[in-house]
């Protein structure tokens, strides 16, 4: 049970407490509801790109990370497709310093022309070295643009393509700023060796007189449900061939998530896991195969992706997946397996919250799915799945319309 | 409220950062038991110890794969089985082997532990070594290094680790096709019969344990000599060191980036010279705000990130420098390195950084010791390289004391850059 409080500051600022005296130290977390998912399709990466220049200085303080590190803090942030989080951990003395630098820099940032042209090439390093100088690195590019049409997780976080980045202006980032990194589409997390009064107090105080800004109202085109299987070839320099099946599930929120989860650790959640037995130890078809899902808020994808035992046909590694998914749409699983995966959960969840700064980035996502407090009844949404939810949604998810498949060729061998 | 002034802060020095003491017990049959309790949560952390790294094989690969491979099967169960068995209980059993010792670490909800403790007898105590387990283990490995061959940051590690070490030293010998296609189920089992018994373990467990958590461990593997006495020789072996010092190597003709090392030897943490590198790596490049990311990254935007760092072998240290950066600005990438360690010979750390990394590093390791798993991975370490509390609160007053004077001296003893090697993989 995670405790906290929770309170909303007069310009629409929603402050969450979560006081933990068994620390030495102090989280702060920003979360602002802003994603990939939100960006034009012709500058995708700016999300992302904007989490760089948070970093470039602000109005008032030009070096964000100075100051926090001569407090003995560290910080980092992360986007993804839906959201863009801030943290910075230090010792809890020294947390008004955390305000101070938070909350000028949600402020104003100061559009610095210098700080974005290092950060484009920043961010274009970044994008070479994890997705055009490794191999297979392109492979999710490729997948979203097979299995989705419309909704904007086509593309992935780091942008579709270099240019994208290449030419974003500093008119672009001041717009996209006050649209988007407003008190009122933000939620701060504060949580370890604090009070709720003094964080109340520290709030109101350093956070209180930023204009609220207007609230983002999300007008995001849904994806329609898949009609027809996909299938895209590629051939690259990679020494293997490779084999990724992605099938459309649900919205985070939807209660059939919670089935479409515990079948990702059924096929793929550790080494007695389905896929890995039967593929990799019994017929040794593969190499290695996972199977996961991507947690996303809109309508995600579950993947199963795995590389082929050299000599392996393709078409032969295809269809032993296909009969572990037949399987599971053909019989009931035992209760002692789905059991299992229940378990499984239950530990991992456990073992997450046993870190400050986990609980403090979680506090803030569930707060973004609507209240902090799903956090604590989280688990009982998978107490309560059934073998026959699972077999029910199998047969739903991988119907074969809903599949999208990449064959990755290597055209050179080992 | 003047949003330009900083607040006021507490300055690391006057941090009080201790180490919480362990527990120690002795098991029936002699094995050491380090314990962290913390019943905050109901979670535990379980982990022994053996000295079964690279460094005692004397065939390449052998110590990883027996490692591995105790876990797939045992006499009575095979690898399904078990993990079928340890998965059901919503547990982890990871293992690691590494270049002196190999673990195996089981993390698990409190009430659990009981259920899980015969199963990693069986396991730690009575692996098979079917055939079968290795032909998957050995294809899956050459599988896995050929993909990994093709990245240019994988082969550079390979490369700088050879020159500094020599490729017949276990700190620069490397995996090979050759070296998994010769591995045999006796040599492995020869292995783990001379290095995984009874009087060559330790434990160290963490958490929430369980009231009987010592009666358990006694039942379970205190009450025998389970696979027999083990005396291992330590000998210390020659580095051979490359000769020459500058290498570039096309991997990938298409490569858009290349992966630069710029490394050097350096003593081993028993030196004194050791911590007080620990303070000059980080000015270095050991933190977001050090001088190779301010320069190379944030001011010329070559590579999305740089970092330096000290090795922690046992024998002997190495200071390398690693970046992946732009393929046409890996040559400028390796200028701007030499500029900034000789930097720091030519001129004192003004006073305000240094306090800055002072204060950054404290704030770093209290965040680091914060719960029962953090504390027991820093005894851990203590414990394993025959270290005592005397050994962290020495480092701690040498962040907190260390001067620009010394670290300057220190600069100008290993920051030469012709005592670098240097290294491009594009």
């Amino acid at each position: 049970m995670i405790h906290f409080n929770k309170f909303t500051l007069g310009n629409g600022l929603r402050v969450i407490v979560h006081e933990d005296h068994t620390t030495p130290m102090a989280v702060l977390n920003v979360l602002y509801d802003v994603g990939a998912r939100d960006e034009d399709p012709a500058r995708t990466g700016f999300a992302h790109l904007f989490e760089h220049l948070m970093f470039g200085g602000s109005v008032n303080i030009p070096d964000y990370d100075e100051p926090l590190q001569m407090a003995g803090g560290e910080n980092n942030a992360f986007t993804t497709n839906d959201l863009t989080n801030y943290y910075i951990q230090l010792p809890a003395e020294n947390i008004e310093t955390a305000f101070w630098l938070e909350s000028d820099r949600m402020l104003s940032l100061a559009f610095d022309e210098k700080s974005l042209d290092v950060q484009r090439k920043v961010v274009s390093e970044e994008f070479k070295e994890h997705y055009i100088n490794k191999p297979y690195g392109d492979v999710w590019h490729k997948m979203r643009e097979l299995a989705y049409s419309t909704h904007p997780y086509r593309w992935m976080t780091i942008g579709k393509e270099l240019s994208h980045i290449e030419t974003a202006s500093l008119e672009d980032v001041k717009a996209f700023f006050f649209k988007y990194y407003r008190p009122v589409n933000a939620i701060l997390v504060v949580g370890g060796k604090v009070t709720t009064a003094q964080v109340k107090a520290l709030a109101e105080k350093w956070f209180g007189d930023i204009p609220s800004g207007e609230k983002y109202q999300r007008q995001i085109p849904q994806e329609p449900a898949q009609t027809a299987a996909h299938k895209l070839e590629v051939k690259a320099n990679v020494p293997l061939d490779a084999l990724y099946k992605c099938y459309h599930i649900y919205k985070r929120e939807d209660p059939r998530y919670y089935a479409a989860d515990l079948i990702s650790d059924i096929l793929g959640g550790g080494s007695s896991s389905r896929l890995h037995q039967v593929l990799v130890k019994e017929k040794k078809l593969f190499s290695n195969i996972e199977c996961y899902h991507f947690g996303s808020l809109d309508a995600g994808l579950l993947a199963i992706e795995g590389k082929l035992v050299k000599g392996v046909k393709m078409k032969d590694a295809e269809k032993a997946i296909q009969e572990e998914l037949s399987k599971l749409q053909q019989t009931v699983i035992p209760e002692r397996e789905l059991q299992k995966v229940k378990n499984r959960v239950e530990s991992l969840l456990a073992f997450e919250d046993m870190s400050l700064l986990n609980r403090a980035n979680n506090l803030a996502f569930y707060e973004l799915m609507g209240d902090a407090a799903l956090m604590n009844t989280e688990f009982t949404h998978y107490e309560v799945v059934t073998t026959a939810d699972i077999h029910r949604e199998a047969n739903i998810i991988f119907d074969e319309k809903n599949s999208n498949t990449i064959y990755y060729y290597a055209d050179n061998q080992i | 409220m003047n949003r330009k002034i900083a607040p006021a802060i507490k300055d690391a020095v006057e941090f009080d950062v201790t180490l919480k003491p362990y527990e120690k017990f002795t098991l029936d049959n002699g094995i050491p038991v380090y314990v962290v309790k913390s019943d905050e949560q109901d979670t535990l952390q379980l982990e022994f110890i053996f000295p079964a790294g690279s460094w005692y094989e004397q065939e390449s690969q052998v110590a990883a794969a027996t490692n591995f491979l105790i876990k797939n099967g045992s006499t009575k169960h095979n690898a399904l089985e078990i993990n079928e068995s340890i998965e059901y209980f919503g547990a982890y059993l990871n293992r690691n082997s590494y270049h002196e010792n190999a673990t195996y670490t089981l993390h698990c909800l409190t009430r659990h532990t009981e259920d899980l403790l015969p199963l990693l007898q069986e396991v730690i105590q009575d692996p098979a070594f079917t055939a079968d387990e290795l032909a998957t283990y050995q294809q899956n490995m050459k599988q896995r290094l050929a993909v990994n061959l093709q990245k240019c940051d994988f082969v550079a590690n390979r490369y700088i680790d050879k020159y500094l070490f020599g490729e017949f030293h276990p700190y620069g010998r490397v995996s090979t096709m050759m070296a998994y296609d010769a591995l045999q189920p006796e040599s492995l089992r020869a292995f783990y019969q001379k290095h995984y018994s009874y009087n060559n373990c330790k434990i160290f467990v963490a958490g929430h344990l369980p009231e009987n958590m010592i009666a358990l461990l006694n039942k379970y593997f205190g009450s025998t000599q389970w696979n027999g006495e083990s005396t291992l020789l330590r000998p210390e072996l020659p580095i051979q060191t490359a000769d020459e010092k500058k290498h570039r190597i096309f991997n990938d003709e298409n490569g858009v980036q290349g992966a630069v090392r710029v490394a050097r030897h350096f003593p081993n943490r028993y030196h004194p010279d050791f911590p007080k590198m620990m303070v000059l790596n980080t000015i270095l490049g050991g933190y977001f705000g050090s001088r190779l990311m301010s320069n190379i990254r944030e001011e010329k935007g070559y590579t999305y990130g740089i970092h330096s760092q000290l090795y922690n072998f046992r024998q002997t240290s190495a200071l390398n420098i690693q970046t992946e950066a732009g393929r046409d600005v890996c040559e400028a990438t390796i200028e701007e390195i030499y500029k900034e360690l000789q930097n720091l010979q030519n001129e004192p750390v003004p006073e305000e950084e240094l306090s800055l990394v002072r204060n950054y590093m404290i704030g770093s390791i209290l965040g680091d010791l914060d719960g029962a798993f953090q504390v027991i991975q820093r005894w851990k370490s203590l414990i394993l390289n025959d270290l005592d509390e005397n050994y962290f609160n020495n480092n701690i007053r040498i962040i907190k004391t260390i001067t620009a004077e010394e670290l300057q001296h220190l600069a100008k003893q290993y920051f030469t850059p012709s005592d670098f090697y240097e290294l491009v993989v594009i």
